[in-house]
């Protein structure tokens, strides 16, 4: 059994956020995706889960239509970088200028250290990278601290 | 003899289909000029007089039930916001609904869209944009826009439902005749036309059929009840799903070839048949429609070569590019232009064809193999139509060609194209005494009577082409 009072919970600011989670690009692995996708369900989040295999304008659009306040990017199979270019400028492109994004997983193929990965990422845009093996708490924590400190520049009506 | 009296206000003709609904059998057919332009009970009196004159005398009808596309169809234009997703769901619910579309918006609208929708004076707008506890911006900003308008037409509007009572309330206090219904889209990805769908149909019924003046036949007939278009897929559905006593014919799709336009529709789920094919995109409604508005065997003939490429087709129909195009500028002079010579009937059967090929592509999904990093993935977008048991062709080319069986076989799958999620092997018929729309109309008195009637009425195609001359039907 899980205790679910035990589970980390959206609060505060991050209570009633919509979330966009899917794997982007031509990526088939779907399980970790579906788990973070599921622990974001229970810790009160709507989640639009968009699976596998998704083009990165479908996250854009799911945003548009659902009024997204945050998109969550996996990917597994080594082309993340290739996949995301251009992420936040589309974003931008369609009016969801501020929305937070987030990618995780294993973003880059070969001997990069996690250091310059996240640079990379952060530098396209990206509010946050995850290294493979990231818990859901993790990110369930990322996204109460960051919708806290929105909320608290932008006072909302 | 319990009687009933089936009547498409048609834009040419008003056409009559007097049932015995006891006996299951059509007693006969008859048609008319349509006059809905200046009064649309001449032509349905004419109507009458030919059913008369065929059976002596009338029956007592105990149902007089009718459908119509007179008077330019149901037109509607339909507001979404994202193109692929509520504004598509938009269009979904107008076409199941039997309409014409003749605009379809997404994101905000400019003020030349507006002015644009007000050239197009539609019979109704349908709104929608966000999903339910989405985004309301933008169907805010598309309401206000409409109030400040001088639209007169109803506006159905099916949102998101956090914004829907005040987008409907700003639309009111404007003067405008606004409904509320539910959203096409209530969560992502979920499709959810019915309401809007009847939404459009009680509109239908209760303004529109009175604002084209198809009710100055009131005394004649005890209801409109759908637009053409609308009874044909309630007769489709009725025959794929049967009644509580008899089975339908299950999967199946209807290919509708007209002057202006051709139409499919699909009833079938048409999921994935094969293990490990991802479905990509929307899901597709059950009752699917599409309409060509760039294909019509008279209106439109040229567009359907263009299509094709110019001398693609005329090899198909036996005849030069220099032929052709003197035979295309005829039709185009007198669209009511009936095929007489041997040349002639050739380029219809070709234009009739092309057009099914072509609509049919355009209904059906396709599949595409993408590679990955774990090897090559099938996906799926729209319909797998493959399994579809039965195609029924319907229209006057097809019912009086010459040729119905290989025009039919349009629709079927290609190897050429294996990307195309068409019929693989299924029987092919043709509505006959067009049918369809008439088995829609009663099936909402009596569904076992309609599907009888709807059934009798399709003539398998055989192998071999009949070429005894088809007995024209009214």
């Amino acid at each position: 059994m899980v205790d679910n009072a035990a589970l980390p919970r959206a609060t505060g600011a991050a209570i009633n956020k919509t979330l966009i989670t899917g794997v982007i690009g031509s990526d088939t692995h779907i399980v970790g995706n579906r788990i973070l996708s599921i622990a974001l369900e229970n810790a009160g989040f709507k989640v639009i889960a968009l699976g596998a295999l998704t083009p990165a304008a479908d996250f854009i659009k799911a945003a548009i239509e659902t009024a997204a306040d945050a998109i969550l990017v996996s990917s597994l199979y080594g082309l993340g970088e290739l996949d995301c270019r251009g992420f936040r400028e589309q974003c931008i492109e369609a009016g969801l200028d501020d929305i937070l994004l987030y990618v995780g997983g294993n973003l880059v193929v070969g001997k990069r250290s996690w250091e310059e990965t996240e640079r990379t990422f952060l530098g396209m845009g990206f509010n946050r990278a995850f290294p493979p093996g990231t818990r859901t708490d993790a990110v369930i924590d990322a996204l109460n601290c960051d919708f806290a400190t929105r909320s608290a520049l932008v006072p909302s009506t | 003899m319990s009687a009933a009296l089936l009547i498409d206000f048609g834009s040419t003709y008003t056409k009559l289909r007097a049932v015995d609904v006891e006996a299951r059998r059509v007693l006969a057919t008859a048609q008319g000029p349509s006059t809905v332009t200046s009064d649309v009970t001449i032509g349905l009196d004419l109507a009458l007089a030919a059913l008369e004159r065929k059976l002596g005398r009338l029956p007592k009808f105990t149902h007089r039930l009718a459908s119509s596309s007179a008077a330019g169809g149901l037109r509607m234009v339909t507001i979404g916001l994202v193109k692929e997703l509520t504004a598509e769901a938009a269009r979904q619910a107008a076409l199941g609904a039997g309409a014409k579309l003749v605009g379809a918006f997404a994101y905000r609208l400019t003020p030349s869209d507006l002015s644009a929708i007000e050239a197009l004076a539609p019979d109704i707008i349908l709104l929608a944009g966000g999903t339910d506890g989405g985004n309301a911006e933008v169907v805010r900003h598309n309401g206000a826009r409409l109030s400040a308008s001088t639209l007169q037409c109803a506006i159905i509007v099916a949102c998101n439902r956090d914004v829907a009572e005040e987008v409907v309330a700003g639309l009111s206090a404007a003067g405008k005749n606004a409904i509320l219904t539910r959203n096409v889209m209530p969560a992502f990805g979920v499709l959810e036309i019915d309401p809007a769908r009847d939404a459009i149909r009680e509109v239908f019924i209760s303004r529109i059929v009175h604002a084209k003046g198809i009710d100055r036949a009131a005394a004649q007939v005890d209801a409109v009840l759908m637009p053409t278009p609308a009874a044909v897929m309630e007769g489709a559905r009725l025959l794929s799903e049967g009644t509580a006593r008899h089975a339908g014919l299950g999967d199946l799709l209807v290919v509708d070839i007209g002057g202006a336009t051709t139409d499919v529709h699909s009833v079938a789920v048409g999921a994935p048949r094969r293990d490990g094919v991802v479905q990509y995109g929307l899901p597709e409604p059950f009752v699917k429609r599409t309409v060509e508005g760039d294909l019509g065997m008279r209106h439109n003939a040229r567009a359907i070569v263009e299509a094709a490429g110019p001398s693609v087709f005329a090899t198909r129909a036996g005849l030069t590019e220099t032929e052709l195009n003197a035979m295309l500028d005829a039709i185009e002079a007198d669209v009511e232009r009936l095929p007489s010579t041997q040349a002639e009937i050739a380029l219809d059967e070709a234009l009739a064809w092309t057009a099914v090929r072509i609509a049919v592509g355009r209904h059906a999904g396709t599949s595409e193999i993408v590679q990955t990093v774990q090897g090559p993935v099938t996906m799926q977008r729209g319909k797998d139509l493959s399994g579809v048991t039965t195609v029924i062709g319907t229209g006057g080319p097809l019912a009086h060609g010459a040729t119905p069986s290989s025009v039919l076989k349009a629709a079927l799958a290609d190897p050429a194209d294996p990307y195309s999620l068409r019929p693989l092997r299924p029987t092919l018929c043709i509505d006959a005494d067009y049918l369809l729309y008439a088995g829609g109309l009663l099936a909402a008195i009596d569904p076992d009577a309609a599907f009888e009637i709807a059934r009798t009425s399709l003539r398998p195609l055989e192998e071999r082409e009949a070429h005894e001359p088809r007995s024209q039907i009214a």
